[in-house]
């Protein structure tokens, strides 16, 4: 069986189509690159993927589960369980603490204040950020924003993380060492991941790398992952 | 790539202090980590013509149970011509110059469309994988920082021509219809 794969995912916003049937497969404890032009559809695969959207058509199944059939509110469960997120940019609140930020996902799954924040200061060292703990995003640098963010996608030990150009607000050199302690920590918990991005470079943490254009997988040749063959892509 | 001039590198590696050929092929090897190794009789060649054009000379024999070894100091020609290599700027990309980039070229000259594609993908796949080992070397915790600054260029360089065959794929289309109009 699959771990995580989508079958036929369609996916529009209003006419304009970002998913045209694409079919994946994710394995266990792999990073996973998913690469391609801007526009050609790779954030709107890793929100079906995630179950942050829902698709019009084709199916997400993870271990099993149509999960792309589940209520918003299961979905929802789900990314503070068991799915870890983590975008470019602007995910921390900006009232809270680095600390407070990190502890957040624990806090509405039920773990009690204390033992939150506990986890929270053991991911923010982890990160090498702790320092930070206590001051507000606003008062951060970039880098250690994004570490901010990446302790709190990882705080909740998630089976998958997806990850939508983690490193794209950052110098190459901080985008760098985050890429590396994320992929460390990935592969130290066996967190499988879905990374989308841009850059050569960064699908070069990766173990496998897919190609999408104008919202396909290209399964014909461009693509990384399938032999080299003269098809059209 | 460019050639890399030996002669300098040596010039450079003497700077600190005299050394004998076998000292710099394992400092050069060191600081070079990622270049193609130094062989004996390259360092030993090199060290000659230096020694010929007064930039380095014979400093002294050293004998450690093995055969003698001539140690090699800096001379103050050496130290300026050094000097000037490092100042002098180097020609960014004077010509474009890659057996890839020419490849790519004549493909489409003698071959269709499909067949220069294979070329560029079955690159990529080369180039993507060289990467990937790259990023693992400069990643692994017991890297120095001579193996990631060697990484980091030769990332870059992937990078970037990773860059041009993606556009490339995105061109061969059209630019096959000019050179076959």
């Amino acid at each position: 069986m699959t771990y995580l794969e989508a079958r036929g995912v369609v996916r529009a916003y209003g006419p304009t189509p970002a998913l045209r049937g694409v079919t994946l497969d994710v394995a266990e404890g792999e990073i996973l690159a998913v690469t391609g032009p801007s526009g050609c559809g790779k954030s709107t695969l890793l929100h079906c993927l995630a179950g942050i959207l829902r698709p019009d058509a084709g199916q997400v199944t993870w271990r099993g589960e149509r999960i792309d059939e589940w209520s918003e509110a299961a979905r929802s469960r789900l990314r503070r369980t068991e799915f870890g997120v983590l975008f470019q940019f602007g995910q921390l609140v900006a009232e809270l603490t680095a600390a407070e930020n990190v502890a957040l996902p624990l806090l509405l799954a039920g773990t009690g204040r204390r033992a939150a924040r506990a986890a929270a200061l053991a991911w923010l060292e982890r990160l090498g950020v702790a320092e930070v703990a206590d001051v507000l995003p606003g008062e951060m640098s970039g880098g250690q924003q994004q570490r901010c963010a990446t302790a709190r996608a990882l705080v909740t030990e998630p089976r998958v993380l997806f990850a939508d150009e983690p490193t794209g607000a950052l110098d190459t050199v901080t985008g760098e060492q985050v890429l590396t302690q994320l992929v460390r920590l990935a592969r130290e918990q066996r967190t499988t991941v879905v990374l989308v991005t841009h850059e050569p470079r960064v699908a070069g943490y990766a173990d496998r790398e897919v190609t999408m254009r104008d919202g396909l997988v290209d399964h014909s040749g461009l693509g990384l992952d399938a032999p080299v063959s003269g098809g059209h892509w | 790539m460019d050639r890399v001039s030996t002669s300098h590198v040596l010039l450079g590696l003497l700077a600190a202090g005299p050394r004998h050929g076998y000292e710099l092929k394992r400092a050069h090897d060191e600081r070079l980590p990622r270049a193609r190794p130094l062989a004996f009789g390259q360092v030993y060649a090199t060290l000659a013509r230096l020694q010929r054009d007064g930039l380095v000379v014979p400093a002294g024999q050293e004998r450690e149970g093995g055969p003698d070894r001539t140690t090699y100091a800096l001379t103050e020609e050496g130290r300026t011509a050094l000097d000037r290599w490092l100042a002098a700027v180097e020609p960014p990309m004077p010509y474009v110059a890659s057996t890839l980039f020419a490849k790519v070229v004549v493909a489409l000259l003698v071959a269709d469309p499909e067949r220069t594609r294979g070329y560029l993908i079955a690159q990529r796949r080369a180039h993507t994988a060289r990467l990937r080992e790259l990023t693992a070397v400069k990643t692994a915790p017991s890297a120095g920082l001579n193996d990631v600054i060697a990484a980091d260029f030769a990332i870059a360089h992937l990078d970037a021509d990773l860059r041009w065959l993606h556009t490339t794929l995105d061109r061969v289309a059209d630019w096959h219809r000019e050179v076959h109009p």
